[in-house]
């Protein structure tokens, strides 16, 4: 069955054969990372880098989390005084930022970094160097973010840093710089992360993979990772605008001068809004994939809900205003974005009818993954039904700013990120590392977690309707709030337990877990076609794929002359590194594609990029240059064109590239 | 077994091929991210445009003057001219079209930076006088960055065209590059309009 | 049922004695924002507890599947369950056309009174206190105060908000929604109480350190008896006796810098006016009550309660502190 390799000019007709041993032994060799120290430093592997993100993300929420059990402590009670202001107003800035950027959109990179490639059929992600930049980038950032807060000068004015409360007059220290340019340079992380998605997607699928074939998680991502294309510069442009305000004597926000303050809150929405969507988006994604192997059918509704997930983002670009509703703005705005910002509840509610006929028409398979996914149904239903009550202006007038959103708000992001990230995670784990998480161990972390969160966040509804603002430090007595923050705090508490239970099923199941094998949930996607943890390459020739669902097909597919996905021969690509290119829509292939091996040029270029950071944030210009010019130099030798990735003109001996 | 979904009957081109090239693709997405920061700039713009004043007029000093802009935007559609000759040249396997269009790309670049100093260094107010001052030299100064950023990349690739790098077939760094000229170039044209002629369109206080 | 009447029931008590609570309203502005605030919420009520009732519903509908790892078990067919999705959207489509209705006939109602205000008040958010000037054509019958908004009851009043130095957010929840104070334009909207009475409010919109204590108080009172205060606003509180003189004195000298007080050489206008300091229920802007020995403490050591607050510690003794108290209690 199998052919070879012919050669003509710059074209090769790839050799097609079976998977075996010198197959895999050549592959192997080609593709895996050195061992030691610098091989770790340089890998560009996707599924190196996912986990990466992933751990990083994990400790970041850690740390949010704890942050937020501080605080937690002081507002138990009316009047108390574990923390003085400064400290609080620090803490629950710290939280917010870490939760929103440290935490919910790495881990969902992390996730999709790994999987991706292996869900597509494909060796690697399109731009495996911008993969690692993006990792490397997101640590610095992240770091950086953090150490004004070490020494005690952390950013202080909520998340979402209003002026003029930002601007030099009102905060002096270095804590809004440290947060300005931190955020800035992990919006280049951001970004380069969503180009590399959207590349991959468009060129890196299976052959036969056309875009209705496609799990959710791919759209998921893909939707996200499109809209933070056009939504992130409007956010680094508003803290560079700041830093200038700050810095350098601007006046874009300084109203003596003719700034607006609102511009802030324009360009801040602008991003902030669609930035929840992308948080939340490829989360819901995993759950759409996930549920149904769990319900043992495919997901009801495929194409509704691929077009669901691409609607709320497109709509999610038009309704950043009502975060502004008691700003002042004239009665026609307020009619048209409250409108739209109730409208856009519609696609998510196609998801959840989607999600509950999938279990209804289907059978139950009780697995922790299956807990999380279904209860994450109802907590997506809390915080959508909450979003649903503040869209309407008249009632957000009253909703806004209150313990109410920050009810909705962790409804959302701990309802529809968490608990499907933790429901990935006891879902892939088997795959990543070839092993099982414990499973009874995996109730309790269910139960405690389930019960914990809605213990603590449900309350704060109830806070919220009895008038409590958001970011004070203290209340007073007889204002109806003690007992419902006592028992808010108390939920928070029994949710970290819950958390910190899953860090120690992943610990615990790194050691001792049961072995996985490659399919051990009888899955239908690609990445179960793969051994457990998959080898460097992925596949050892290239899958190519009939359905939806290439590993249900000899049970959902009744015509035995139908075409069906092929996971046991393909084309080998084993001159070097290779990849096979696709068009966009059919997945055709229509080139092979030469992929950089392992540099330490994407981490040089991160710390370079740091350096700038640094310099800018001590003001010292020396520093910047120097940033400039090692920037510069990393980017050059990155770009040099290379006989060996097929960019020159050169015909090599390792196939024409 | 089961029918194959695909038959490979042909062959397949290898490497960095024109637009099938990830390089390509990741161009045009940055060029998507780069197109919104000005977006929002330009939005910037025309929010504060329409803020109330004080004592003052916005634009500062009266709309400015077109003698510098006018033929420097001109040198610059003439870069992008030159850079597209240079593809042209390359696609037709000439050597020399493409280092002289690529050269004079990145020289019409550098030209058009050293006028654009030149207006800097006109203008009757500095950096932290009001919001349009603040607006001139950040959104101008921006898009100086960009092209200077490009002016390096042609220089580059002036050089690496030089050293016989690309050829008929395998040029992709050089459509790359100049994707990214043609969009600084289209920019300009933007912010020209929303700096120079919106004032002249009633845009001013 | 009976679980779901508890509920509300221990929401509405609980509901009476938090005084920022908004489920119930005294206004003409309120009422209409009750009605729609309680049909959302009845609403997502019964959203939760239908989607709720049907997971769990789906959850039992066929029987589990027992999972053995990595055996190839049944797949049941891509087929069936589409339903669900178009009913569902079309229920929700239909709930969410009815919010958007009902929301755009609310703001049009409340968007401005029904008849003329009675009165206009400019409100300027300050790090961490409200400053109060009414206005009125005539130049001599406008006055300044602080963090006590007096206003005649079943009459619109108009208000202009102003943020002073960054951006604060106006709310008195019983009377109206939040609307910000913001540097560089002044938002106006308006209130209304239409039952006689002293409703509190907070600044909503995160100001720096002293934001949780930034409250107000809104009193609303029969027209004959607010036209009387403003009268009374307007003099100078009477000359102090005794002991009070030096207190008079010492507040001058220390305190006048950034207070004012009628008539005195007090012009200060970084602080709150305190002319008739005596005649409000609360100090620290509406956080403290204000009684003798809450007043006395306050003015010897306001950064143990308000800590951060642009109030310093005087520096002053026991006796001045003393006197100055004496003064103060003068002020009425």
């Amino acid at each position: 069955m199998s052919t070879p390799d012919t050669f003509s000019g710059y074209e090769r007709r790839p050799s097609v054969s079976a998977k075996g041993p010198a197959l895999t032994d050549d592959l192997r060799a080609i593709w895996e990372t050195e061992r030691g120290l610098v091989g770790w430093l340089a890998t560009v592997d996707h599924k190196q880098i996912g986990i990466r993100y992933i751990i990083t993300a994990f400790a970041f929420l850690m740390a949010g989390g704890i942050e937020a059990l501080v605080f937690r402590l002081q507002l138990s009670w009316s009047n108390l005084k574990f923390l003085n202001p400064e400290q609080f107003d620090q803490l629950f800035t710290m939280h917010g930022m870490t939760m929103i950027f440290l935490y919910a959109s790495p881990v969902l990179s992390g996730f999709s970094n790994y999987l991706w490639p292996l869900l597509l059929g494909a060796r690697d992600m399109a731009l495996p160097r911008l993969n690692a930049l993006s990792y490397w980038i997101y640590l610095c950032a992240g770091i950086f973010l953090y150490a004004s807060f070490a020494i005690g000068f952390g950013p202080n004015v909520g998340w979402f840093n209003y002026v003029p409360l930002a601007a030099r007059a009102y905060n002096n220290g270095p804590n809004i710089d440290m947060y300005a340019l931190g955020m800035i340079l992990l919006g280049i992380s951001t970004t380069v992360g969503a180009i590399n998605f959207v590349v991959t997607f468009l060129r890196l699928r299976a052959p036969g993979m056309s875009i209705n074939r496609v799990p959710i998680l791919i759209w998921g991502t893909l939707t996200a990772s499109a809209a933070n294309i056009f939504a992130i510069p409007a956010v680094s442009l508003a803290f560079l605008l700041l830093w200038m305000d700050r810095n350098t004597g601007t006046h874009f926000f300084d109203t003596t001068a003719g700034g607006s303050a609102l511009l802030w809150q324009h360009l801040f929405w602008m991003f902030g809004h669609p930035w929840v969507y992308a948080i939340v988006l490829p989360a819901m994604g995993m759950v759409s994939d996930g549920l149904p192997v769990f319900c043992r059918r495919p997901l009801v509704g495929y194409s509704v809900v691929a077009l669901a997930t691409v609607a709320t983002m497109v709509l999610g670009f038009g309704v950043w205003v009502h975060h502004m509703f008691a700003t002042g703005l004239p009665g026609v705005s307020l009619s048209f974005f409250s409108a739209a910002s109730i409208i856009i509840t519609l696609p998510s509610a196609v998801g959840v009818f989607a999600w509950l006929a999938t279990i209804w028409t289907g059978r139950p398979v009780f697995t922790t993954p299956f807990l999380f996914f279904a209860s994450f149904i109802i907590l997506f239903t809390v915080g959508g039904v909450s979003g649903y009550m503040t869209g309407s202006v008249p009632v957000d007038w009253q909703l806004t700013d209150t313990y109410f959103v920050v009810a909705h708000l962790h409804y959302v992001l701990i309802g529809i990120n968490v608990f499907p990230v933790v429901g990935a995670t006891y879902f892939w784990f088997p795959k990543f590392t070839g092993k099982m998480m414990d499973e009874r161990l995996g109730r309790w972390n269910f139960w405690t977690m389930f019960v914990g969160f809605n213990l603590g966040f449900f309350p704060m509804h109830i806070s919220g309707l009895l008038g409590m603002p958001r970011r004070i430090y203290t209340y007073s007595e007889g204002m109806g709030w003690d007992w419902v923050n006592l028992i808010t705090t108390l939920g928070s508490f029994a949710f970290a337990i819950g958390v910190l239970l899953f860090f120690w099923n992943v610990l615990k199941s790194l050691r001792h877990g049961v072995s996985a094998g490659d399919n051990p949930w009888d899955a239908p996607t690609l990445e179960w076609a793969t051994t457990s943890p998959p080898p460097p390459y992925n596949f050892a020739v290239i899958p190519t794929v009939a359905s939806r669902h290439p590993l249900w097909e000899d049970r959902l597919e009744r015509n035995p002359g139908a075409i069906r996905s092929e996971t046991g021969v393909g084309m080998r690509l084993t001159y070097g590194r290779e990849a096979l290119g696709t068009t966009p829509l059919d997945a055709t292939p229509n080139v092979i594609l030469k992929m950089p091996g392992d540099t330490l040029v994407p981490l040089g270029l991160a710390l370079a990029m740091t350096v700038i950071a640094a310099g800018l944030a001590l003001t010292n210009w020396w520093i910047v240059v120097v940033g400039v010019v090692f920037t510069t130099a990393s980017i050059l030798a990155w770009l040099w064109p290379e006989a060996q990735l097929g960019e020159t003109a050169e015909l090599s001996e390792a196939g024409h590239g | 077994m089961a029918k194959p979904v695909i038959r490979l009957k042909s062959s397949l081109p290898v490497g960095a091929m024109d637009t099938r090239a990830s390089g390509w693709w990741a161009m045009i997405f940055t060029v998507f991210t780069e197109a919104s920061l000005f977006a929002y700039l330009l939005f910037s713009y025309y929010y504060l445009a329409v803020q109330p004043h004080l004592p003052g007029t916005f634009p500062e000093g009266g709309p400015p003057d077109l003698t510098l802009a006018l033929p420097n935007t001109v040198i610059l559609l003439l870069s992008s001219v030159a850079v597209g000759w240079a593809q042209f040249g390359i696609e037709h396997d000439s050597k020399w079209r493409l280092v002289l269009g690529l050269g004079i790309g990145a020289i019409l670049g550098l030209v058009f930076l050293a006028v654009q100093y030149f207006e800097w260094a006109e203008r009757p107010f500095g950096l932290s006088s009001t919001s349009y001052s603040s607006l001139y030299f950040v959104i101008t100064g921006f898009h100086m960055a960009h092209v200077m950023v490009g002016v390096a990349m042609l220089s580059a690739l002036t050089w690496w065209s030089h050293k016989g790098y690309f050829n008929s077939r395998r040029f992709a760094h050089i459509h790359i590059g100049a994707l990214y000229w043609h969009f600084v170039d289209v920019v300009w044209l933007a912010v020209f309009f929303t700096f120079y002629v919106t004032p002249l369109l009633g845009l001013a206080s | 049922m009976r679980a779901t009447t508890l509920i509300l029931v221990g929401l509405r008590s609980a509901a009476q004695a938090a005084p920022l609570q908004y489920l119930s309203g005294a206004g003409e502005k309120a009422a209409p924002v009750v009605s729609l605030t309680w049909g959302v919420m009845a609403i997502s009520i019964a959203v939760m507890v239908i989607i709720g009732a049907l997971l769990v519903a789906a959850i039992r509908h066929r029987p589990p599947l027992t999972w053995v790892k990595g055996e190839k078990a049944e797949v049941l067919p891509d087929k069936g369950g589409l339903n669900w999705l178009w009913i569902g959207a079309g229920l929700s489509t239909l709930a969410l056309l009815f919010t958007v209705v009902w929301t755009v006939r609310v703001l049009a109602d409340i968007e401005g009174p029904t008849h003329k205000p009675a009165v206009t008040i400019e409100i300027t958010g300050r790090q961490w206190w409200w400053q109060v000037r009414y206005l009125s054509g005539n130049a001599s019958q406008q006055f300044l105060t602080a963090n006590e908004i007096h206003i005649p009851v079943g009459q619109p009043v108009r208000l202009k908000l102003i943020g002073g130095d960054v951006i604060h957010s106006f709310w008195v929840p019983q009377l109206a929604g939040k609307m910000d104070a913001i540097p560089g334009q002044t938002n106006e909207t308006w209130i209304e109480a239409s039952v006689p009475g002293t409703y509190k409010g907070q600044c909503t919109e995160y100001c720096g350190v002293q934001h949780a204590r930034m409250a107000l108080l809104v009193v609303a009172q029969a027209p004959s008896e607010f036209q009387a205060w403003w009268s009374h606003q307007l003099t100078s509180p009477s000359a102090p006796q005794g002991s009070a003189m030096s207190g008079q004195q010492d507040f001058q000298m220390h305190c006048g810098n950034c207070h004012t007080v009628r008539g005195t050489e007090a012009e200060g206008t970084a602080g709150p006016d305190l002319s008739h300091l005596m005649l409000r229920t609360t100090i620290a802007s509406g956080t403290l009550p204000n009684d003798g020995p809450t007043l006395a403490h306050w003015i010897s050591d306001p950064q143990s309660y308000k800590p951060g607050s642009l109030m310093p510690a005087p520096m002053l003794s026991g006796p001045e502190l003393a006197d100055i108290h004496a003064y103060l209690k003068t002020l009425d």
